[in-house]
């Protein structure tokens, strides 16, 4: 292998990384969820694309950084949430109908609602915000100099990396350290004791939901510096985000962090060296190849190891 | 009376055309009847088996490139598309039901949204077989009148009709529902769910497929964005039945009228044009809130609500 091509081949694996942490903060959103509620939210995308308008109107009309708007992108995604919860979901959730995913039917109307608002609002045009630090990046041999490969780092895309790490650790802490965060997991583990113990059900949910939101919309800001956005965009990430819980393993925080990497380092893969057009392709080989192989996902693979020591 | 009504429709559809009816009201009657066999296929799955497809797309779009190929790549005529789509519809599906039905619910959901996603971008991809999105278009339709697509298609949904209301009242239906109210529990009394919910996915899918192939034959032009939208298609499927009544023969009927004249009516408004997957999208939420089992499934809930307005002053 000549010097060009492991640059090549390390620049599409470092780009696949931090895509891949991108991917996961999508896919924990959509997995915490789906641990609680027991639904797939297929407006999830759209959740996203919610949150990305949300920065682009920040960025075009008072100039505010897109990292910074997530400060207000993720408290307005939180209540866009529990109102979607509150109001549409849980009332959905005691109706007596034939059809048993009549809740996934339900997210999939709010989903066309806000791609098709965001059409008539924005026009379907691709739009951008143009940061300055857009085409930044860092240069191994800057500092390195006799370094045999040259390899780049871009500056969004490392910045927005570290967020979504920040975030995922904090959502860790969350989860394990905190009462709220607690009853959630004792929720998603078995309703009924997490009923019985005294946890508020109801209320765990629709915070549950606010959380998944706010994560998938923090995700959004981060996509906005490095991307572009069009109302339709929604549906390829929520496809993204079902890949990714499917590859972690239903439910799966752990998971989700690394089905994200995979999917990203994968997709990244088969963009340098089959095609672009190809990478949706290449995400539902991934999804085939899990179900056949691996059921269960990632997790399921952690756990059997986990007991057989 | 309730026997008679499905004879009673068919008279009158079957004089429809006699009427003098103009070109754009038979265009509006064939889109009619096809999205209500597309219903039925859909209903045979979604609504008896209590598998929800996301992605009947799929099935179209391969019924109608079935066609399409066949014309334009051996020359042949279109209308060999409808008897080569059932097998060609029928290897997809086996192929699909081996690899989505492992999945449950929401999961076989999200599993069939993402094919008929998949199947679009391969046929965007794969220029050299489908032309890309360019589409295929047939050089000359073969009637420019358009009383016997009318025919043809209504004598494929009264085909559609008779089969799945005769697999309903045979032993195959009952285990479609046996596997929708419990599967673990019909799987416990011996039915083999996953040879059954494949049987089901098979027959939906090849009566879809045989709508995709005539939608070729009738317009005369594709494209993968057409065919295989996930909007305009399969998420129209899904509304049509849920609008109508799921597990019930004559919802699909009722919600094909209902979507196709609702569709033409906001597409005929100016300005409202852009906004009608808004609309759709809160007319499946309220169906969802309020008549989950759709008009037909809740029919009598309809009634009570007039009744006791009625008897209110």
């Amino acid at each position: 292998m000549s010097s060009i091509q492991l640059e090549v081949l390390l620049q599409t694996l470092i780009s696949g990384i931090l895509l891949g942490g991108l991917y996961a903060l999508i896919g924990i959103g959509m997995t915490i969820i789906m641990g609680v509620m027991k639904i797939i939210n297929l407006a999830h995308g759209e959740l996203m694309m919610v949150a990305m308008y949300i920065a682009y109107v920040l960025f075009s009309a008072f100039h505010i950084d897109p990292y910074l708007s997530i400060l207000v992108a993720a408290p307005a995604l939180f209540l866009l949430g529990v109102a979607i919860q509150k109001f549409l979901i849980n009332p959905v959730l005691r109706v007596e109908a034939i059809i048993p995913e009549n809740q996934v039917i339900l997210t999939v109307g709010i989903g066309m609602v806000l791609a098709n608002l965001a059409t008539i609002i924005f026009q379907s045009d691709y739009r951008q915000t143009p940061v300055p630090y857009a085409t930044k990046a860092w240069y191994l041999r800057d500092y390195w100099k006799d370094s045999p490969v040259d390899i780049s780092l871009s500056l969004p895309w490392t910045v927005s990396f570290t967020v979504a790490l920040l975030i995922t650790a904090g959502l860790w802490f969350f989860l394990t350290r905190t009462d709220t965060g607690k009853s959630i997991r004792a929720t998603a583990q078995d309703l009924d004791a997490a009923q019985l113990m005294g946890v508020n059900v109801q209320r765990m949910r629709v915070i549950t939901f606010g959380i998944g939101s706010a994560l998938v919309g923090t995700a959004g800001c981060l996509f906005i510096p490095i991307y572009y956005i069009y109302p339709d965009i929604g549906g390829q990430f929520t496809l993204i985000s079902f890949v990714i819980t499917i590859l972690g393993g239903l439910g799966s925080t752990v998971g989700a962090i690394i089905g994200g990497l995979i999917l990203g380092i994968f997709e990244s893969l088969t963009a340098t060296y089959i095609g672009m057009g190809w990478a949706p392709v290449g995400r539902f080989m991934i999804f085939v190849a899990v179900l056949i192989f691996i059921p269960g996902g990632v997790a399921s693979l952690l756990r059997s190891r986990k007991l057989g020591k | 009376m309730k026997t008679y009504l499905p004879y009673i429709t068919l008279t009158i559809l079957a004089v429809l055309p006699l009427l003098g009816l103009s070109s754009y009201w038979m265009h509006i009657a064939i889109l009619v009847i096809m999205w209500s066999v597309i219903g039925m296929a859909w209903n045979l799955l979604g609504g008896y088996c209590g598998q929800v497809s996301f992605g009947h797309a799929a099935f179209f779009g391969v019924g109608a490139y079935t066609a399409a190929m066949l014309y334009n790549k051996l020359h042949l005529s279109a209308w060999w598309g409808i008897p080569a789509s059932v097998f060609v519809v029928a290897l997809f599906a086996l192929l699909l039901g081996y690899i989505c039905l492992r999945l449950r619910g929401p999961y076989f959901a999200l599993a069939t949204l993402s094919i008929g996603v998949i199947m679009r971008i391969t046929a965007e991809n794969l220029v050299g077989l489908t032309n890309g999105d360019v589409g295929i278009q047939l050089d000359k339709r073969t009637w420019i009148d358009k009383t016997w697509y009318y025919y043809i298609i209504l004598l494929m949904a009264v085909g559609a009709f008779v089969a799945v209301k005769k697999i309903i009242g045979s032993k195959l239906g009952y285990y479609f529902v046996a596997i929708r109210e419990d599967q673990d529990a019909a799987e416990s009394l011996g039915i083999d769910t996953t040879r059954y919910k494949t049987i089901a996915l098979v027959i939906s899918g090849v009566i879809t497929g045989l709508a995709g192939a005539f939608y070729m034959n009738y317009m005369g032009y594709i494209d993968p964005k057409v065919v295989f939208a996930l909007h305009d298609i399969s998420i129209i499927t899904i509304m049509v039945v849920m609008v109508g009544g799921a597990a019930t023969s004559a919802g699909p009927v009722v919600g094909a009228v209902i979507m196709v004249l609702l569709a033409e009516l906001i597409r005929s408004i100016p300005k409202l044009g852009t906004a009608h997957h808004t609309l759709f999208g809160v007319l499946l939420i309220v169906i969802i809130i309020f008549l989950p089992n759709g008009i037909v499934g809740d029919f009598s809930k309809i009634r009570n609500l007039f009744r006791t307005r009625k008897a209110a002053p």
